[in-house]
């Protein structure tokens, strides 16, 4: 073997680098650790019986369980929907320069954001005990219209205000960063075109606010599925309730907490991937190269490293252009 | 109008200062401004940074609000209305269409990065002018010829170069059909081999005899283009005349320090 570093400087420049890799010895033993430890925990997980996994399996596909799986993917999409709707109205209310609209936007955000959600379902389903009618009429006058809140707000409709209303305020705060990451020489470029502040907005600002709401919506979509659950003390039947339901009938209480959160689970992994390629579908034009997808790395780890395919640069009288030695 | 024969100003005022004030907190960046810029005539204001002259411009179409003096654009009061002896403050809608007719175009171009250059042309004459599509985008393509980027019209501005971003934003005030074309500094941030295409479609602009107030740098554009110059220091208005004068014999110390520096 002839020694690389002896002579032919020249063709040494032009030969694609083939070092040997730093070498991350800890993080083998590490892995040897967490194994055993997985391993133990998987163990003591399968292994015992108070876990009762065949209840567990009989109780994963019950009609109950899928009826309010059915009843938390609907709830978690309306309130979404209100929130992101709602917290877009309430941002730009509140960077409007009309001190009314401003106000009235940070007095909702206070409230709603400033007490528990848990509260505040309590609250939208005792409204009837508040006030037995609602109507329509003259302020302080006579009435045209009257409703018996309780039929007018039933549970679903209930634990849709809870949940939506107080979304609104977390998202509000979310496109008003949003709005506020937009460069200012936007809107006064739309000015100068002699746009309106609405025509601004909607038509300048927000398509652009949107790269920076988007991730963080998904975030709060992946929260929302979850706190769903809290529905249950207003007697809505979701999946968490929907288990309580049958575990008040057979006692089997851990194996159903554990079907329903394998639930929870699922429903929150498959977000997080769609999550997981939205935003890197709007890093686009942030960062220059993406980094790999979770697949692509995989992949690319099992193939060994992923060199590009060079052309080959063939350097006159080189007598190393083959490929080197295996470095030990 | 293209008409070499004929004066290129009509001697009509597009543009009246008078005693402009402007300040931010207790920080006066314009110390009573008097100029007035005729109709058709190129306005060249310069000076260092920091002299006020980037905020004068943004105050002609009410960016900025002034503090104090009259500005009025072709006859009319920028931003205020004066009723009974008093000013009053127009509302955002009637701003809006003071601005209509005062195109601007800005140091760091401000395209719309979400639209195609088509797209950021057609956008005001489309939402503002209610214009249809079909002949806002006619218009627009004529426009886009004329700076030179008919070809790149399906392009967004990050896929383009400065000097090109900068000739879609005068297409984009352009479209706006405008009486008045406001510069601020259209060439400091380019390259410099890019200037040349951007002062070459705004020398066309003055050709056929548009109203132009340019904030620049550019002192051998100042020269050859321009009907006015203005060289403003400190918020105020420090030797004004016809550029080749100031620019070659400046009156005033200050004046002459800074042409020193930039010439």
């Amino acid at each position: 073997m002839n020694s690389p570093d002896q002579g032919a400087a020249a063709p040494e420049r032009h030969r694609t680098i083939k070092a040997v890799p730093v070498r991350h010895p800890g993080r083998w033993a590490g892995a040897v650790v967490i194994a055993v430890l997985a391993a133990m925990l998987l163990h003591a997980l399968i292994f015992n019986p108070a876990f009762q996994w065949d209840v567990v399996g009989k109780y994963l596909f019950d009609s109950g369980i899928v009826h309010g799986l059915g009843v938390t993917l609907e709830l978690t999409a309306l309130s979404m929907v209100m929130g992101v709707v709602g917290g877009i109205v309430l941002a730009v209310m509140r960077l409007s320069p009309n001190p009314l609209l401003a106000g009235t936007a940070w007095c909702y955000i206070w409230v709603f954001r400033g007490t528990p959600v848990l509260v505040q379902l309590v609250f939208w389903n005792f409204l009837g005990a508040l006030w037995p009618k609602l109507s329509l009429g003259i302020p302080f006058g006579p009435s045209f219209w009257s409703e018996s809140t309780n039929s007018l707000i039933p549970v679903f409709t209930a634990a849709l205000l809870g949940l939506g209303l107080n979304e609104a305020a977390y998202m509000a705060e979310i496109v008003r960063g949003g709005i506020q990451s937009v460069d200012e020489g936007q809107s006064e470029a739309a000015h100068a075109l002699g746009m309106s502040r609405f025509q601004t907005m909607r038509r300048i600002i927000l398509p652009q606010a949107m790269r920076v709401i988007i991730p963080p919506t998904g975030n709060e979509t992946i929260s929302m599925l979850k706190t769903t659950s809290l529905v249950s003390v207003i007697a809505l039947e979701e999946l968490f309730r929907a288990g309580q339901n049958i575990y008040s009938r057979n006692f089997q209480t851990v194996p159903l907490l554990i079907t329903v959160s394998l639930w929870y689970l699922f429903l929150t992994s498959v977000l997080t991937i769609g999550q997981y390629y939205i935003e890197r579908y709007y890093a686009r034009g942030t960062t220059r190269t993406l980094p790999p997808t979770p697949l692509q790395r995989i992949r690319s780890f099992f193939r060994g490293s992923p060199l590009p395919p060079a052309p080959p640069t063939v350097v006159s009288g080189s007598p190393h252009s083959g490929p080197g030695g295996g470095p030990s | 109008m293209t008409d070499l024969e004929k004066p290129r100003t009509s001697g009509r005022p597009m543009v009246m200062a008078e005693g402009v004030r402007k300040s931010y907190g207790t920080v006066e960046v314009l110390k009573g401004i008097d100029l007035e810029v005729k109709q058709g005539e190129v306005f060249c204001l310069i000076g260092p940074s920091g002299s006020g002259k980037s905020t004068f411009l943004r105050c002609i179409n009410h960016l900025e609000k002034i503090n104090g003096g009259l500005l009025s654009v072709d006859g009319e009061l920028v931003g205020y209305r004066m009723k009974g002896g008093k000013l009053h403050e127009l509302k955002d809608r009637e701003v809006a269409l003071q601005r209509r007719d005062i195109g601007m175009v800005f140091q760091r171009f401000n395209l719309f990065p979400h639209m195609t250059a088509l797209e950021n042309v057609i956008e005001a004459p489309v939402q503002v002018k209610k214009e249809s599509r079909a002949d806002a985008k006619e218009r627009a393509m004529a426009l886009l010829e004329r700076v030179g980027l008919a070809d790149k019209a399906g392009n967004y501005p990050t896929q383009l170069s400065g000097g090109q971003q900068q000739r879609v934003a005068i297409a984009r005030a352009l479209a706006m059909k405008p009486k008045l074309m406001l510069f601020d500094e259209p060439t400091s941030a380019l390259d410099p081999e890019l200037v040349g295409d951007v002062l070459d479609v705004m020398r066309g602009l003055a050709e056929e005899g548009m109203t132009m107030i340019v904030v620049t740098h550019e002192m051998g554009f100042a020269r050859e283009v321009g009907d006015a110059l203005v060289f403003m220091d400190g918020g105020v208005v420090v030797e004004s005349g016809h550029p080749r004068d100031v620019l070659t014999d400046p009156r005033h110390e200050r004046t002459r320090a800074f042409l020193s520096k930039v010439l």
